[in-house]
Order: C-alpha cells, then sequence, then structure tokens
C-alpha cells in the first residue's frame, strides 16, 4: 500500500480492554450465555478432540436452576458421594473463614481463600483416583481437604509453626504434600503446569496407571509456561488434565487481559489439538462430570484435556487486596451461576437426601472442627511469636548436604546472633 | 577398572549418559535434536538406538517445557539429563530452573527434590556470534540451590557428568564446546589441536566419578596462582608455557560448591591470583573468586588481584579474536601481577 493510500486510512488505535463494571457501577451479566442444563452433548471418550470443538465453547452443566441433576454428563454419584462433596465444600468454606480471620487478628502474614470456587477443587479431587497427582495452583485447598489432609497440619503450615511440615520456609497456603499426591505449590504462576506433563509422560513412560492434574487461574493462561505444557502434552499425548479456572479476576485485572474478550479459555486446546471443554465451575457435579471423561481419556492414551472452569471469585484475590477498588461490590451476588454450596445442597433437598435443618447443623459442626483445629495448631505457635524454627535450619535443605560456604555463613549468623544476646 | 580409551570431549559425554543410563533404568536423556539424531554435536549419539524412545526423545522447541516437564519427572522419580542446545538459549528455562528445580527441596522440605542434569555447551572461539558463544555460568552461581559444573577435560568430562547425575540437586553441566575435539591452545590462526596425545583424554570405558566441588592442580608453580575452568584452563595452560612462567594453574571444575581450600593454599603460597574466564566482567565469576581470595588471603598478597575476562560487550561475530581473553591479554595481564 502506498504511502498516500495509508493517508486515506483512519489513524491506528490501541484497545487497551476495561471491564464492564468498575466500583460504583451496577453489575449486570445478564449477556453472559448461560446454555440450560443437561443441554450439552457428552461424546465418547475416544472420540477424536477435533470431533466436540464446540464444547470448548459451550458449557457444561448437570444441575439446573430446580435443583435436578439432567442430561448426558449427570455423573449420577449416589447420595453418599453427595453428601460428602457438599462437606467438603462446606468444611473448605469453614476452613477459609477461620483463616482469613486469623491472618486478620495477626496470627500469620498471609491468606487466600476460594470462595466461589470450592466446587472446581473439590469435584475433581473426588473423580481423580486418590494416588492421581495433583499441581494445583494457590487456590486449590479443596484437593487437600477432599484427601483428609490434616485440617491441623494446614494450619500449622500458615503459623509457619513448629509442627510445619514445610519447616516455616514457605509463604503460608503453599502446601505441599507428596503423601497426598499434592506438588508443592509455587508462588511463580503456571510453572506447575509443564511440571504436571512431565510427571504425566513419566507415569506413561514407565506404563504406570495414574495420571497427573494441574490448575491454573486465567490469567497466567498468558505465561509461556502455560503453551509449553499444552505443546508438550499434546506432542506426547501425556495423561494430563489442564484446568484452567476462570474465575474473571487475575487480583484487579478482569479475564480480558488474558484474552477473554476475543474467545473462551477452553478454545486455547483446539489449537493445540487436545480435547478442550468448558465446564460451569459452580455446578459440583458438572465439574465431577468433567474430571471423570478426562481422566478416563487420560487413562485409555488418548491423551490431555483442558478444561475452563468458569466460576467467579468471590472475595479478594488475597488478604492483601481490597476487590472494591477495583470491581463492583455487586459482581459477587449477581453472578448468573450462583453459589456451588448452595446449589448442590439445593439438590440434595430435592433428592430427600438433605435438609435446611442437616446443612445448618453441618455448618455449625465444622464451624466448630475448624475451630478445634486451630486451637491445637496454635499449641504449636503462630508466626511471628516466637522462635518456631532454630536460627541454623535455614541453611538446611538449600542441597541434600550443606556445602562449606553455607556452613560458613551459618556459623557467621550464628556468632551474630550470640554476641547480640539472641 | 575398566579399560581405558582415548576420548574426545563428546565422546566422554556420551559415555557418560551411556553408562548412566545401563545402570539406573530412571535416568532419561532429552532435548532439541536430541534423539534420533543424537543432538547437533553428537552427545547424545546412539542413546536412543540403544535405550528406547521413552528414554532419549526430541523435544518441542520450548527451553520453558523442557526444564518444566524434567521436574515434573524428577518428581515422579526419574532422573532427567536434559540438554540445553546452547548456554545462549537457556534463559526461557530461567523461572523454572531458578524458582523451581533450584528451590523444590527447600520449600518442600526435601518432600519432593530436582535431582537434574542440565547439560548445555557453553562459549565462543567458534565463530558462534553472539547467540552461540555466550558464558552465562556467572548467572547461575549467583542461585541458591544449584550447582554449576565445568569440565576442562574428556576425562572430567564424563567422571563430572557421571557424578552430577547421580546427584539428588540440579546441576548445570556447562559443556567448553570450543574444546569438544581437542584442547586448545589460544591462538586461533594456528592448526588446531585434537585430543591424541593429552592425557586427560584417557578415559575409562566404565563408571568412575570426579567428586564435585573439588578444583585440580593441573600446573604446580610457585609465581602465581590462575584460576580458570573449561576452556580457558588450555588457554593458560599455554601461554604460561610460551611465557615460561611457573605458574601455579588451578581448575576450577566446579564453581558451586566451589574448592575454597584448594584455591586459598595455592594463593597463600605464591602470593599472586590471576583470575581468567571468557564471561564478560562485570559481576562475572571472577568477582566472586576475587572477593573469596581477597577475604581469605590479603595478608598473603604481594600485588592486586587481575583479572582476564571477556569484555562487557554481546559476543560480536567477525571481532571474534579481538573479544576472546587469548594469550596477549592474558601475557599482559602476567606481566603486570609479576612485576608488582
Amino acid at each position: 500500500m502506498s504511502e498516500r493510500d495509508r493517508a486515506n486510512l483512519p489513524p491506528l488505535a490501541l484497545h487497551v480492554p476495561e471491564p464492564r463494571f468498575r466500583p460504583g457501577d451496577e453489575a449486570d451479566f445478564s449477556d453472559i450465555a448461560v446454555p440450560p442444563a443437561g443441554a450439552t452433548r457428552r461424546p465418547d471418550t475416544a472420540d477424536a478432540a477435533s470431533s466436540f470443538h464446540e464444547l470448548a465453547y459451550g458449557l457444561v452443566r448437570v444441575l439446573d436452576d430446580g435443583g435436578n441433576a439432567v442430561g448426558p454428563w449427570d455423573p449420577r454419584l449416589d447420595a453418599d458421594a453427595k453428601r460428602r462433596m457438599l462437606r467438603s465444600m462446606a468444611l473448605t468454606r469453614a476452613f477459609d473463614e477461620r483463616m482469613f480471620r486469623a491472618q486478620r487478628q495477626g496470627k500469620t502474614s498471609f491468606y487466600m481463600k476460594s470462595t466461589g470456587e470450592e466446587a472446581v477443587s473439590i469435584g475433581a479431587a473426588m473423580a481423580l483416583a486418590g494416588d492421581d497427582m495433583c499441581f494445583p495452583s494457590y487456590r486449590q485447598q479443596g484437593i487437600l481437604i477432599t484427601r483428609g489432609y490434616p485440617i491441623v497440619t494446614m494450619m500449622n503450615q500458615i503459623y509457619s509453626n513448629k509442627a510445619d511440615p514445610l519447616e516455616g520456609r514457605q509463604l503460608p497456603i503453599m502446601y505441599s504434600s507428596k503423601e497426598y499426591g499434592f506438588f508443592s505449590i509455587s508462588g511463580n504462576l503456571a510453572t506447575q503446569y509443564p511440571q504436571a506433563v512431565g510427571w504425566a509422560m513419566a507415569s506413561a513412560a514407565k506404563g504406570d496407571t495414574r495420571i497427573s492434574a494441574t490448575w491454573c487461574g486465567e490469567g497466567s493462561t498468558a505465561e509461556g509456561d502455560f503453551h509449553s505444557a499444552l505443546t508438550f502434552a499434546t506432542v506426547y499425548k501425556a495423561p494430563v488434565i489442564f484446568n484452567v479456572v476462570n474465575n474473571q479476576w487475575a487480583i484487579s485485572s478482569f479475564s480480558g487481559f488474558a484474552g477473554a474478550e476475543a474467545t473462551t479459555f477452553a478454545a486455547r486446546a483446539i489449537g493445540y489439538g487436545i480435547a478442550g471443554l468448558r465446564v460451569d465451575g459452580n455446578d459440583a457435579l458438572a465439574v465431577y462430570a468433567a474430571t471423570e471423561w478426562a481422566a478416563e481419556r487420560a487413562r485409555t492414551n488418548q491423551g490431555p484435556t483442558l478444561i475452563e472452569h468458569f466460576t467467579y471469585r468471590a472475595e479478594g484475590h488475597s488478604t492483601s487486596d481490597d476487590p472494591t477498588a477495583y470491581r463492583s461490590a455487586g459482581e459477587p451476588n449477581a453472578w448468573p451461576l450462583g453459589d456451588p454450596i448452595r446449589r448442590l445442597k439445593e439438590h440434595l433437598i430435592k433428592l430427600g437426601e438433605w435438609d435446611e435443618e442437616r446443612h445448618a447443623a453441618q455448618d455449625l459442626e465444622l464451624a466448630e472442627l475448624v475451630k478445634r483445629e486451630q486451637k491445637e495448631a496454635e499449641k504449636n505457635g503462630i508466626l511471628g511469636h516466637g522462635m518456631h524454627q532454630p536460627f541454623e535450619s535455614m541453611f538446611e535443605g538449600v542441597f541434600e548436604t550443606i556445602p562449606w560456604h553455607l556452613k560458613e555463613q551459618q556459623q557467621q549468623m550464628l556468632d551474630e546472633q550470640k554476641a547480640a544476646g539472641l | 577398572m575398566s579399560d581405558v580409551t582415548q576420548m574426545n570431549m563428546i565422546q566422554a559425554i556420551n559415555s557418560a549418559m551411556d553408562v548412566m543410563m545401563a545402570r539406573d533404568p530412571n535416568v532419561v536423556v532429552m532435548g532439541e535434536d536430541v534423539g534420533y539424531f543424537g543432538g547437533v554435536f553428537r552427545a547424545t549419539a546412539g542413546l536412543q538406538a540403544k535405550y528406547g524412545k521413552t528414554r532419549a526423545f526430541d523435544t518441542p522447541i520450548t527451553e520453558i517445557g523442557i526444564m518444566g516437564v524434567a521436574i515434573g519427572m524428577g518428581a515422579y522419580g526419574l532422573r532427567p539429563v536434559p540438554e540445553i542446545q546452547f548456554a545462549d538459549y537457556i534463559y526461557p528455562a530461567l523461572d523454572q530452573l531458578v524458582s523451581e528445580a533450584a528451590r523444590l527441596r527447600y520449600r518442600s522440605a526435601a518432600d519432593f527434590t530436582a535431582p537434574i542434569t542440565i547439560r548445555s555447551p557453553y562459549g565462543g572461539g567458534i565463530f558462534g556470534g553472539q547467540t552461540h558463544s555466550q558464558s552465562p555460568e556467572g548467572i547461575f552461581t549467583h542461585v541458591s540451590g544449584m550447582k554449576t559444573v565445568i569440565p576442562s577435560t574428556p576425562y572430567d568430562a564424563k567422571g563430572l557428568l557421571i557424578a552430577a547425575i547421580e546427584d539428588n540437586d540440579p546441576v548445570l553441566f556447562l559443556e567448553p564446546k570450543r574444546i569438544y575435539n581437542g584442547p586448545f591452545h589460544g591462538h586461533y590462526d594456528r592448526p588446531a589441536k585434537t585430543w591424541a596425545d593429552h592425557p586427560g583424554a584417557q578415559v575409562p570405558e566404565g563408571h568412575y566419578r570426579v567428586e564435585l566441588g573439588k578444583a585440580s592442580v593441573v600446573r604446580p608453580g610457585e609465581a602465581v596462582t590462575i584460576l580458570c575452568y573449561g576452556t580457558m584452563v588450555h588457554v593458560v595452560a599455554n601461554t604460561v608455557e610460551e611465557m615460561g612462567v611457573d605458574a601455579e594453574i588451578v581448575d576450577l571444575r566446579t564453581l558451586v560448591p566451589l574448592d575454597i581450600e584448594t584455591i586459598e593454599e595455592s594463593v597463600k603460597k605464591t602470593g599472586r591470583c590471576l583470575i581468567v574466564h571468557e564471561a564478560t566482567r562485570t559481576s562475572g565469576f571472577g568477582a566472586e573468586l576475587s572477593a573469596q581470595v581477597q577475604e581469605r588471603c590479603f595478608y598473603h598478597l604481594e600485588a592486586p588481584i587481575e583479572r582476564v575476562t571477556g569484555f562487557d560487550t554481546p559476543y560480536p561475530h567477525s571481532l571474534e579474536w579481538a573479544y576472546f581473553p587469548g594469550p596477549v591479554r592474558i601475557g599482559t595481564a602476567l606481566k603486570k601481577i609479576l612485576k608488582d
């Protein structure tokens, strides 16, 4: 095009995404397309990923507005399993409430709640085998809770106290438990994605039957790690489940800064030739069904699946931000997919397998349970109140054995502490 | 003791992986062009044919992915030996290497570890331009939780690589590619030497270890201590011989953990210390060496510590030999330090 031709064009304009609602605005999500529960087809797990691209743009839903489980994705769990699911979600919420308050009381430095997103981790954890390996992000405490990891141990980690299995080295909530199939959480985003692929590749190379699953937020799908992981996974047909928790917000940046204005996150799968599903992340049965389906694909050498969990972060990113400073305070209540606990509760009530009284009693019991566990944990100390680990332990575990230069620095520190009368 | 064969450095590195893959079914090698083809420098030649595609395989061109996948494999229980085709390509993998592999043991209180050896050819002198010539070791020696190893002979390359693979912490194994095929005397305009008559090219065929963290005094001397590693060990040795200087040459072999005892002993004996590396000067590993020597040997020093390094410029192409710290720059520094 000649210079003169270009002169006839309007000037270029840079598009910088802007969320629709800011503080003071009334939130209105009525334009979000929510297909009816049960309307989405469920392909056979042996079908080629290229044969169901529309699932990456739809929304797998099982629970309808009347509390019924409907359609081909209904996992047909028995009432006991559904009650366990409900209890794990309620326990996670009670735990979050308690620990958030503990941070506000100055008992630890940091906390992150998963309020509104409990179904994402708990639905998945229930559908996976107990020894499948999870590479979570920082908001999947529901996995540990579902797998029966001791609540008091989680709290000990949050307090960095003397019973903290991570010896006070990690930021609160960055749990690690090989025994419970829960990989050490990193504060750097999406790094766990290629790691999960590596674990899955190793499992496949060894002829194992275990698979891996990993989680990241929609914001961190922008990281190179995400794309490297999807490339590796498709190349080697790795038995891995990628979960993108699209909770709409990455701290204060809305999902548009990760590309949500142009397409869905599940659609990322299509370019890589892997299976992509978009799921109602506030529907625990849909999350369960999608995970079960993806796990079956993985375990039968059909390769990876990417699941976008369409959900909403009902509270702040962490104890360090105030969400009302960047988004409309009305958003959580306006969210069209409701609350995951309330939805499963209503379903169980509809089935005649639960009632409001039992639910209220369970909430009370769980509040008491986390209070009791908290008291136990606090016997081991809280952050910043006293020495929970000896000074010299700071130098341990950098390497398998302590090299001379760390020993020298260790001695220097001990001498300084001694000279200072500490 | 197994039979001893003459090997160049590539063959020795290949032999180390071969020996380890035969001994330990959890050792896997991977990287760009590493599988069928056997690597652009042929370091993994024959391994796929011998051990199969699930233990020696090609990877997509993503260093983030290579490092991240290696960490996941390590968490599963494998002992991965990923190759980064050129050290210049390692930067995309920094987050996985620095924040993940190197920190995993610490942050999980040894619940998970990263028993990974990252092999990567580094250094210049091959007309590789700025993206095939860099010496980034100083970036990694600055990182807590990982080891950095650089061999200078085929014998050391094999023994150190075996020790690195057997190590339960992440090790960056940088291979001085200029001396893959022969020790470099430093004169780019003279015929290249092969490893044929070098004692360091006599390599046992079987398993042996060269302990990490141990330097080697490759030439004892009284006049000055020269600290160096990789290609520069040979350039220094040749320069010293040509000048007739009675220098003590210390080949560090492992930068972290450093063999401080050998360094300290040597400098206290000679009273002078010259540090030679090919990497850029500012914040290079030579700065750390200089500080260590000054802290430990100050009252034994008879002259200021000298550094001979690459310049703080990108690695140039046509002016490669003006950049490379060769005999002229080393000779000038030696004369200065011996006169002071």
